[in-house]
C-alpha cells in the first residue's frame, strides 16, 4: 500500500481563544475513506475547518501534512489549489452568484460548459444551474450542490461535513452515489488518487459509502479508531455516552 | 423651436417655478453654468466625429462606425444636434424642435408626464432649451435593433437643457439605448434632461441609459413615463463612472389594465461622488405590475437609493428590491423603499439590506480555489448582475460591457 498522504500530527486548535482540539493524530492513505463519529460539539467540524484551512481555526500546536508538505501555515485558498476540497454542512448564499459560476471556479478550465452540464445531469441539478448559490435549496439539494463541485474540483483530499444532515431517504442514495464518484470507488484501491474524510453524527452514510476507518471524537479528542461499522453499531447500542466511558477508562488519570 | 410652440400657460408656470427648490438633492447654483455652447456641425456620417469622442460614447453603448447594429441614432454635443437618422421604417427619430414644428398634436405630449413646474430644474428646461430628441415608433412596428442617442457635453461650466419625449403607438416595440457623456474627465457642467415617456396600448419600450460624468458634474434628470393597457416599460439606469452630485427620481405611471414596469439600477459611488437615485411607480389600473430593482456600491462616495410603490387599483402587485454593499468604510448608502397602498387586494412588497461583503462568502470560494482577490471580484460581479429579461440580445451584451467596466474601477 501507499504512503501517509494526510498526517494530522499532535494537532492543538482555538477558536476565538478557546481551545477545541487537543493534539488530534491521524494518518490516511491514499485511496482510503475515513469516519469521523462523535457527538454534537465534540470537535469533529472544528477538524475538517483546521485541516482546509480557514483562518478563524487557530493552530496552537502539531501540524498538518500533506502529501510530504507542511501545510499547516498555508492560506486556505493555496491548499485548495494543492488538492483539498471541502463539502460544507451548511454554505453560505452568494446573492446573485450563480451555480454554475461556482461550477466553473471549480473547474478552472477553458470552456467549462458542456462538462458543467454534464456534472449537473449527474447531480440532478440542471435546473439549478442559473439560480444563486445555495439560495432557497433544500438540505438534499445543498448537499448535491457541493458535491458537483467537488466533482469539478477533483481535490486529492476531500473533507465531507454530514453528507447526510437534512436530507430525505430518496436524496441520500443519490448523495452515496456522488460521494463514491468523488472518492473514485469505482476504481481499485491502488488506483485511487484520492481520499476522503467524512464526518457523521448518525453513521447513515455508511450504508452507502465504504470507509476503512473509523473513529470517535469526544471533547476534542479522538477517543478511539477502529473498524467503522463496528464503532457505529457500539454506538448505536449504547449511545456516545459508552465512549466517552470507554475512554475516560483507559486515559490515564481518568 | 419649441419656444414657439410652448404655450403662454407653460411659459408662466416655468418662471414662476425659476428658483423652486427640487424635494430631493442639493441645490446647484444654475448661474453658475454657461447658457450655450460651442456650435457643433451637422454630421451626415456620424462615423467622421472624433474618434476621441467616437471611443467615448462606444463605452457608453453608442455605436458609430457601424450603424447596421442600430435601427436609429441621435447624438447631441453641447446644444447642437450633430447627427440624426433612422433606418428602419415605422420609426422617427428627429431632434425634438424639428418635431414639435411637424406634429402640431405634439404640444398634447409636451409637459404631460413631468409636470415643468416641478422645480427650477424643469422650469430651466422651459426656459433655456437647447434641443433633445423624439423618439416614435409608429403603431405595429417593432424595431429589432435600438435607436441609440446620444448626450455629449463638450464645452467646459456648459448647462445642458434637454427635453426628449418617446411615444411608442400601439402594439409597437422600442429598444433604446442612450448614452450621457462628458468628454472631460474634470471640467465642470450641468446636465438637465427631461424625458417624458407615452407608451400606449400594448406597446413594449425598453430603455437602457448608461452614464459617464466626471467628479465635477451635477446632473438633475426629470424623467416620467405613462403606461397605457398592457404596455410594458423596461428601463435600465448604469452609472459606473464618478459624478459630483445626481439626483434623480423617475415616475412611472400605470393607468391601463396590466400595464407594467421594471426598473433596474445599478450604480456606483466613487469617494466624492454623491448620488441621490430612485425610481418611483404608480399603479393606477388594476392588474399593474411593477418590479424596481437597485444595485449600489459606494466605493467611498454617498448613495440615497428610493424606492416608491403606490398601488391604487384592484389585484395591482409591486415588488421593490434595494441592496446596497460598502465596499470603503467612508462610503454611505441610506436605502428609502417605501410602499404605499391605498385599497384592499394589492400586493406590495420590498427587501433591502445594506452591507459589506461576507468574509465567510469570501471563504466559501476559496476553498474552491480562488484567490482572495478573485473570489471578491465573483462576489461584486454577481451583486451588480441583474437579470433583464425582454432585451435584445445585443443590449444585454452592452449593458453586461458596462457593468464589467465598473468591475475593473472597483477591483
Amino acid at each position: 500500500m501507499g504512503d501517509v498522504a494526510l498526517s494530522i500530527e499532535g494537532l492543538t486548535v482555538e477558536v476565538e481563544g478557546r481551545e477545541i482540539l487537543h493534539n488530534v493524530n491521524l494518518a490516511m492513505k491514499l485511496g482510503e475513506t475515513h469516519v469521523l463519529f462523535g457527538p454534537n460539539g465534540s470537535g469533529k467540524t472544528t477538524l475538517l475547518m483546521t485541516i482546509m484551512g480557514f483562518p478563524k481555526y487557530r493552530v496552537t500546536g502539531g501540524k498538518v501534512v500533506f502529501q510530504g508538505q507542511d501545510i499547516t501555515g498555508l492560506p486556505l485558498d493555496e491548499r485548495a489549489r494543492l488538492g483539498i476540497g471541502m463539502s460544507f454542512q451548511r454554505p453560505p448564499v452568494v446573492r446573485g452568484v450563480k451555480t454554475r459560476d461556482m461550477v466553473a471556479a471549480c473547474l478552472n478550465e477553458q470552456e467549462p460548459e458542456a462538462r458543467i452540464a454534464q456534472l449537473a445531469e449527474k447531480a440532478d441539478l440542471a435546473e439549478f444551474l442559473d439560480r444563486e448559490i445555495n439560495y432557497g435549496f433544500s438540505g438534499g439539494e445543498i448537499k448535491r450542490s457541493e458535491l458537483m463541485q467537488l466533482l469539478a474540483q477533483r481535490p486529492t483530499l476531500t473533507l465531507i461535513d454530514e453528507p447526510e444532515s437534512g436530507v430525505d431517504l430518496v436524496n441520500i442514495a443519490l448523495i452515496g452515489d456522488l460521494l463514491n464518484s468523488v472518492l473514485e470507488k469505482d476504481c481499485p484501491i491502488p488506483e485511487r488518487k484520492c481520499m476522503g474524510l467524512i464526518i457523521t453524527h448518525t453513521g447513515h452514510i455508511l450504508n452507502y459509502v465504504n470507509a476503512r476507518t473509523g473513529y470517535v471524537m469526544c471533547d476534542g479528542v479522538i477517543g478511539c479508531e477502529g473498524d467503522p461499522h463496528e464503532i457505529l453499531a457500539t454506538i448505536r447500542e449504547k449511545g456516545y455516552q459508552e465512549c466517552i466511558r470507554c475512554f475516560m477508562r483507559r486515559t490515564p488519570g481518568g | 423651436m419649441a419656444e414657439t410652440k410652448s404655450s403662454r400657460t407653460i411659459r408662466d408656470k416655468a418662471r414662476a417655478a425659476a428658483d423652486k427648490p427640487a424635494a430631493f438633492g442639493e441645490n446647484v447654483d444654475l448661474g453658475a453654468y454657461a447658457g450655450s455652447g460651442e456650435e457643433h456641425p451637422y454630421q451626415s456620417d456620424p462615423s467622421r466625429l472624433s474618434a476621441a469622442a467616437r471611443e467615448q460614447m462606444l463605452e457608453a453603448g453608442v455605436i458609430l462606425d457601424d450603424p447596421s447594429q442600430r435601427a436609429g441614432t441621435f447624438i447631441q454635443m453641447d446644444n447642437a444636434t450633430v447627427h440624426s437618422s433612422v433606418r428602419q421604417e415605422g420609426l422617427e427619430v428627429m431632434p425634438v424642435g424639428q418635431a414639435l414644428d411637424k406634429y402640431d398634436w405634439l404640444s398634447d405630449y409636451w409637459w404631460q408626464a413631468v409636470a415643468v413646474d416641478t422645480d427650477k430644474y424643469t422650469a430651466s428646461v422651459e426656459l433655456n432649451q437647447h434641443n433633445g430628441y423624439f423618439i416614435r415608433a409608429l403603431s405595429g412596428h417593432k424595431t429589432v435593433y435600438p435607436v441609440q442617442a446620444c448626450l455629449y457635453m463638450e464645452k467646459a461650466r456648459l448647462a445642458q437643457n434637454v427635453h426628449n419625449i418617446i411615444i411608442a403607438e400601439e402594439d409597437s416595440e422600442l429598444h433604446i439605448i442612450t448614452g450621457c457623456i462628458t468628454a472631460s474627465d474634470k471640467e465642470a457642467g450641468l446636465h438637465l434632461g427631461v424625458s417624458e415617456f407615452y407608451i400606449k396600448r400594448g406597446a413594449r419600450v425598453t430603455f437602457t441609459m448608461i452614464h459617464k460624468w466626471n467628479p465635477e458634474v451635477a446632473v438633475r434628470p426629470r424623467s416620467a413615463a405613462i403606461i397605457e393597457e398592457d404596455g410594458l416599460l423596461l428601463s435600465n439606469y448604469v452609472l459606473i463612472k464618478p459624478v459630483g452630485s445626481l439626483q434623480m427620481y423617475p415616475t412611472a405611471k400605470c393607468v391601463g389594465k396590466n400595464a407594467t414596469v421594471r426598473f433596474n439600477s445599478v450604480l456606483v459611488a466613487a469617494p466624492g461622488s454623491s448620488l441621490d437615485v430612485g425610481s418611483r411607480v404608480i399603479l393606477d389600473a388594476e392588474e399593474a405590475k411593477t418590479e424596481i430593482v437597485s444595485r449600489a456600491i459606494t466605493t467611498g462616495g454617498s448613495i440615497i437609493a428610493r424606492g416608491y410603490v403606490e398601488g391604487n387599483a384592484p389585484d395591482v402587485k409591486g415588488h421593490l428590491e434595494c441592496r446596497g454593499l460598502i465596499l470603503d468604510g467612508d462610503g454611505i448608502i441610506h436605502a428609502i423603499p417605501e410602499l404605499k397602498g391605498t385599497l384592499a387586494g394589492i400586493d406590495l412588497s420590498h427587501e433591502a439590506a445594506v452591507g459589506k461583503i461576507a468574509e465567510e462568502e469570501v471563504e466559501y470560494l476559496m476553498a474552491r480555489g480562488l484567490t482572495r482577490n478573485e473570489a471578491t471580484a465573483t462576489i461584486v460581479r454577481g451583486f451588480l448582475r441583474v437579470d433583464i429579461e425582454g432585451l435584445p440580445p445585443s443590449l444585454s451584451g452592452e449593458l453586461q460591457r458596462a457593468i464589467e467596466a465598473s468591475e475593473k474601477d472597483l477591483m
